[in-house]
């Protein structure tokens, strides 16, 4: 009956922060949404792991925040480097490029 | 009603009202820097004391308190119980950290892309 309390508690917040990633109006609102999302996610997998008598389902859970931690840095760089190669360090020409200088749109 | 159970019990009550709570302030705060502290509610003390709650029952539960969770649906029992506790643990560790860590790097992804902070009901940047 615990158990069952606390899975519709993260249900229950899992909708609201869906509300907020749909309605959010900026891109970081939905980005902080989704990773919220994610983190409920993993609760609700670990309770029902519990709920159902295998616990083997906490190694999906870990492999799910593992994923919604890579994503949403992936997803940050991504907002600011058109490209997920590149790096800060990175030659001037290359930067150029990035930014439409003249060397842009052919094969480096 | 064993003290085990009761502990259990009152763990996973916090845990789910800080969730829920902090999923609330996630969709009512004005701004992102707010719902960032909102959000980092329910990331670090919403699933802390929801997943320390699951971690008293491989941990400490008697054999009867698990099969009586279970409830003959093939759950193993003592010899899975150090097993499960250390998965626990390291989800908790790895929620912990990695929950500061892209919380850090979405408040200066913001700053950097020009977010204004929301400055007040009546001088800042409304909803």
């Amino acid at each position: 009956m615990i158990l069952s309390g606390t899975m519709i508690a993260v249900l229950l917040a899992m909708g609201l922060t869906l509300l907020r990633a749909l309605r959010g109006p900026t891109v970081f609102d939905r980005i902080l949404a989704v990773n919220a999302f994610g983190t409920a996610t993993v609760l609700f997998i670990c309770v029902h792991g519990f709920l159902a008598g295998r616990p083997d389902f906490l190694d999906l859970a870990l492999v799910y925040a593992l994923m919604n931690f890579i994503g949403t840095i992936a997803v940050l760089k991504y907002l600011h480097h058109p490209d997920l190669g590149s790096a800060d360090d990175a030659p001037a020409e290359a930067v150029q490029m990035l930014d439409g200088g003249p060397g842009s749109g052919g094969a480096p | 009603m064993s003290p085990v159970m009761v502990l259990v019990g009152v763990l996973l009550g916090f845990g789910s009202l800080f969730l829920v709570t902090g999923a609330v302030g996630l969709l009512r705060f004005p701004d992102v820097y707010t719902r960032l502290h909102a959000a980092g509610v329910g990331d670090t003390l919403g699933a802390g004391l929801i997943l320390a709650g699951l971690l008293v029952i491989p941990t400490f539960g008697d054999h009867g308190w698990v099969v009586e969770l279970a409830a003959g649906h093939g759950w193993h029992g003592a010899e899975h119980g150090v097993v499960t506790s250390f998965k626990l643990v390291s989800i908790l560790f790895f929620m912990w950290v990695s929950g500061t860590t892209a919380c850090h790097a979405l408040a200066k992804s913001a700053h950097l892309a020009g977010v204004v902070p929301w400055r007040g009901v009546d001088g800042g940047t409304e909803e």
